[in-house]
């Protein structure tokens, strides 16, 4: 039995000390709002938040991460409240199919927090997520929108 | 029958409250807010539930995966039903419902393109005739003839009394009735909830995570697995040792299914998956071990020249008038194999008992994962269940039922036990129906003005019919081998009157397993019409515009100038940039694109902006039809730029993003969509414009850089100068 930190509680877990952090987020804190996509930090599917920083969850042995603090999507909105990104995300209609979005919104939350008005530039940096429905352009408006907001 | 005894099953039910007005209302979010479903509550019809406090429960058969199909039908039904679209909410049949219930929800096929073209009418009718019944009951209610009350909002109003009454408060009493033979469907220009461009249906749990896909779903005692198949489709599993990897954590059975793959069933998929790295197998491939990407071309190189060859279209004689042509014009151009690559990887679950099979996947085709639980499972299809989960991705890929056979094949090894089968992206990407690979020899004969008398297009690759559907083959042939170059017809027609022409297809399939992949056919085929027509302007010396009009029947002629018009097309553009053109008529619609492209001295390819005209007939969501261009856009340009499976030792040696590039945000040009809807019939949207971005760019590279590139991807050609 090991200790992490996630979404501000300190969460039991037991696995192999090598198990990527994704699979314990999804296999043992069932917190499956974090996506398999590549497993290999490609895709972004997989997008946490630790100590801040965006973070490819399935690279990460959960040995690794210690007593730093993991957020997910499900924390993002706050008593019910979404975050600015989320509200943005569903008033210019982003997700198609939905799979890559909680990745996207984690990657565009944590851009947000470190620039408040990030350019076409930064954003292009920032989100190197993949999305197969081709949502790119609703995202870099809704990111747009969000720094606005 | 009430339905909702069969489908308060659990996992069944897959609702979302709408969020249209949840903004204003600071995001109060529907945690738990799942589509009630009190026993007593009767369907009107098989499309439409109304519940006392006047929710609205729609019965969607197509599957959403991400092409906006639900929010288009539930606008359809809530259009003809006079409903208050803020109340509206969704669900989906099982397939086993459907054909217990005499496949009242016709197809679940969800592919094509088809979802909004080929069910306007009977879900119009369903929300039609449940507004009728609802206006009925209102009317025996108070007593009053039917013909003095409307409906409108949600609510029926008596016209000479002004009395009205809610939906919720009569849908009971409507249920009671008997449903009307013929309903008059409304007049388009009458639309109030369908055209618009509303928001959609599936929005809020996609954004808090809490949207549950089949990678997601969970059931109490479920174990998890993953699995290893011959890396060689077609190959079988000699045999396995599974020794040292059966003592693994977690891990609870090791077995073969079908002959040609090796299961681990654990506790987490982490653990199945490290134990199946731990698996030695050995495989017996054969022959195939000698086809690489080398003999694949090769083979379809032979059949550019073959003798025989299936006629898809064929006008005049072609060949005859190329002799006698005042110019001759070839090229050879080819496609290689693409992935889907959905961003969820294949899975589902099972659970098996001798009595009982249940599955719960994200499937394009219910009715058809349902056949193939049945055949796995080895029980009738009356004793297997299909509950369709969310998608995260299709694009053809999940209109397969592969992963589902392979789910019901574990499930059985271990009855009782619900198992979730997960591949990874390794597996996923090497075990595909892929986009077929083609190549195609295109002859032109020009009179002495440059006029297109004559064209022969040779067409040279591998069938997806042959692969998939050997049945549906006509006398050997694989129609859907010529789409958007096919004679007539509302799917995919040719565009161009050219008094000789002859189109063929020497059929030639490699052992990989070929499959339809979003814009299927239409993609190459748009590629080679397209690209060689700008190459017939140049050797005309017109421009290519001018040129296609010259050819191109009015609905097609008509995108083209609207993408054209729009884009600024023959007015100067800024330095080093270029514009290139295509149109094709697929899925029911007729779409063109315009790119604007610049290329530097060394070679880098810049896609700064795409215009896209679409004619899609009826409109059902604007707002979504730009999404759905704009995403073919990412679609089309990451095929056109990176997307290449190769084969080696007769494997596919692609297996993760690292080797198979897609487009990202940063690649992505600004599209802009133009609607010019002639109302007149109705077309799909999910997929035509794929088939243009590839054509426009080539051909704005074509004007950027002198270079005509053939072959694709992209990435394999160097646009420097003098390259």
């Amino acid at each position: 039995m090991a200790v992490l930190n996630v979404n501000g509680k300190a969460v039991d877990y037991t696995a192999d000390p090598e198990t990527p952090l994704l699979w314990v987020l999804r296999e043992q804190l069932g917190l499956t709002g974090t996506k398999y996509g590549c497993g290999i930090a490609q895709c972004g599917s997989c997008t946490v938040h630790i100590d801040g920083s965006p973070v490819r969850s399935c690279s990460v042995p959960v040995n690794a991460v210690g007593t730093q603090k993991v957020v997910t999507i499900e924390a993002l909105a706050e008593n019910g409240m979404l975050n600015k990104i989320q509200k943005a995300w569903v008033e210019l209609d982003v997700p198609q199919c939905g799979y890559c979005q909680s990745g996207m919104v984690m990657a565009a939350t944590a851009l947000l927090a470190a620039k408040a008005n990030p350019t076409d530039k930064d954003i292009d940096e920032a989100m190197t997520n993949i999305c197969r429905c081709g949502t790119y352009q609703q995202v870099r408006a809704a990111i747009h929108a969000a720094a606005k907001a | 029958m009430t339905i909702q005894t069969s489908l308060g099953r659990r996992g069944f039910v897959v609702g979302g409250a709408a969020v249209a007005g949840g903004f204003s209302l600071g995001f109060r979010l529907p945690f738990g807010e799942s589509v009630a479903h009190a026993q007593s509550v009767k369907e009107l019809n098989a499309w439409v539930v109304i519940h006392p406090d006047d929710k609205v429960v729609i019965r969607i058969a197509r599957s959403e995966m991400g092409q906006g199909t639900l929010t288009g039908l539930c606008q359809l039904v809530a259009e003809e039903l006079e409903c208050d679209w803020n109340k509206v909410s969704w669900e989906y049949p099982t397939p086993g419902e459907n054909l217990k219930r005499n496949r009242v929800w016709r197809n679940f096929s969800t592919g094509g393109s088809r979802g909004i073209r080929e069910s306007q009418q009977y879900v119009r009718e369903g929300g039609a005739i449940a507004r009728e019944m609802l206006i009925a009951a209102a009317a025996k209610q108070w007593n009053v003839p039917v013909a003095e009350c409307s409906a409108a909002d949600s609510k029926i109003t008596h016209k000479t009394s002004g009395k009205t009454v809610t939906y919720g408060a009569v849908a009971a009493a409507a249920a009671q009735l008997e449903p009307p033979k013929d309903v008059k469907l409304k007049d388009p220009k009458d639309w109030k909830i369908a055209g618009k461009p509303l928001k959609r249906l599936d929005t809020i749990d996609k954004v808090t995570g809490k949207q549950i896909y089949g990678m997601d779903y969970t059931m109490p005692g479920l174990l998890n697995a993953t699995v290893r198949a011959c890396p060689v489709i077609g190959g079988k599993l000699k045999d396995f040792d599974a020794a040292k990897a059966e003592k693994m954590p977690g891990v609870k059975k090791i077995f073969a299914i079908d002959g040609n793959a090796v299961v681990v069933v654990a506790d987490t998929y982490w653990q199945a998956k490290t134990a199946l790295d731990a698996v030695n197998t050995n495989w017996d491939i054969g022959e195939l071990g000698k086809v690489s990407t080398e003999t694949i071309n090769a083979m379809l190189k032979e059949g550019l020249e073959a003798k025989e060859a299936f006629v898809g279209n064929k006008t005049g004689d072609a060949q005859k008038a190329i002799d006698g042509a005042a110019k001759k014009v070839e090229a050879t151009y080819s496609f290689p194999y693409q992935h889907h690559v959905t961003m969820e990887p294949m899975n589902a679950t099972a659970r098996y008992t001798a009595d009982k099979c249940e599955v719960w996947c994200g499937t394009q085709n219910g009715e058809a994962a349902l056949a193939a639980a049945s055949e796995a499972a080895g029980l009738p299809v009356a004793k297997c269940e299909v509950y369709k989960l969310m998608l995260g991705g299709g694009f053809g890929r999940r209109g397969r039922s592969d992963y589902v056979r392979q789910a019901v094949l574990a499930a059985k090894e271990m009855p009782g036990t619900p198992i979730k089968l997960i591949w990874s992206r390794e597996e996923d990407m090497t075990h595909c129906q892929y986009h077929p690979t083609t190549m195609a020899k295109l002859t032109a004969g020009l009179d002495a003005q440059g006029n297109l008398i004559s064209l022969q297009i040779r067409l040279s690759g591998q069938s997806i019919l042959a692969s998939l559907l050997p049945q549906n083959l006509v006398n050997g042939m694989d129609p859907i081998a010529f789409q958007g170059l096919m004679q007539s017809g509302v799917e995919a027609a040719y565009g161009y009157d050219v008094p000789n022409l002859m189109i063929d297809h020497a059929m030639r399939n490699p052992h990989i397993t070929a499959g339809f992949w979003r814009g299927v056919n239409v993609n190459q085929n748009a590629v080679y019409m397209e690209c060689f027509m700008d190459e017939l302007a140049a050797a005309a010396g017109q421009d290519p515009l001018a040129y296609r009009l010259k050819y191109l029947k009015p609905k097609w002629a008509a995108v083209l100038k609207a993408a054209c018009d729009k884009a600024g097309y023959g007015k100067p553009l800024p330095e080093g940039r270029f514009h290139g053109i295509a149109q094709v008529m697929g899925y029911g619609s007729y779409v063109a694109g315009v790119a604007e492209v610049s290329v530097s001295a060394d070679g880098q390819l810049k896609i700064h902006k795409i215009t896209a005209a679409t004619n899609p007939g009826h409109v059902v969501n604007p707002a979504q039809i730009d999404r759905q261009v704009a995403g073919s856009f990412v679609y089309g340009l990451s095929a056109a730029l990176y997307g290449e499976i190769t084969v080696k030792d007769g494997a596919v040696e692609q297996t993760n993003f690292d080797t198979y590039n897609v487009m990202r945000i940063d690649e992505m040009p600004d599209v802009e969509t133009v609607l010019v809807p002639t109302n007149d019939f109705w077309g799909g949207v999910g997929e035509p414009t794929i088939a243009v971005a590839a054509p426009a760019v080539l051909n704005a590279i074509a004007k950027a850089t002198g270079k005509r590139v053939r072959n694709l991807p992209l990435m394999n050609n160097d646009l420097k100068k003098g390259a």
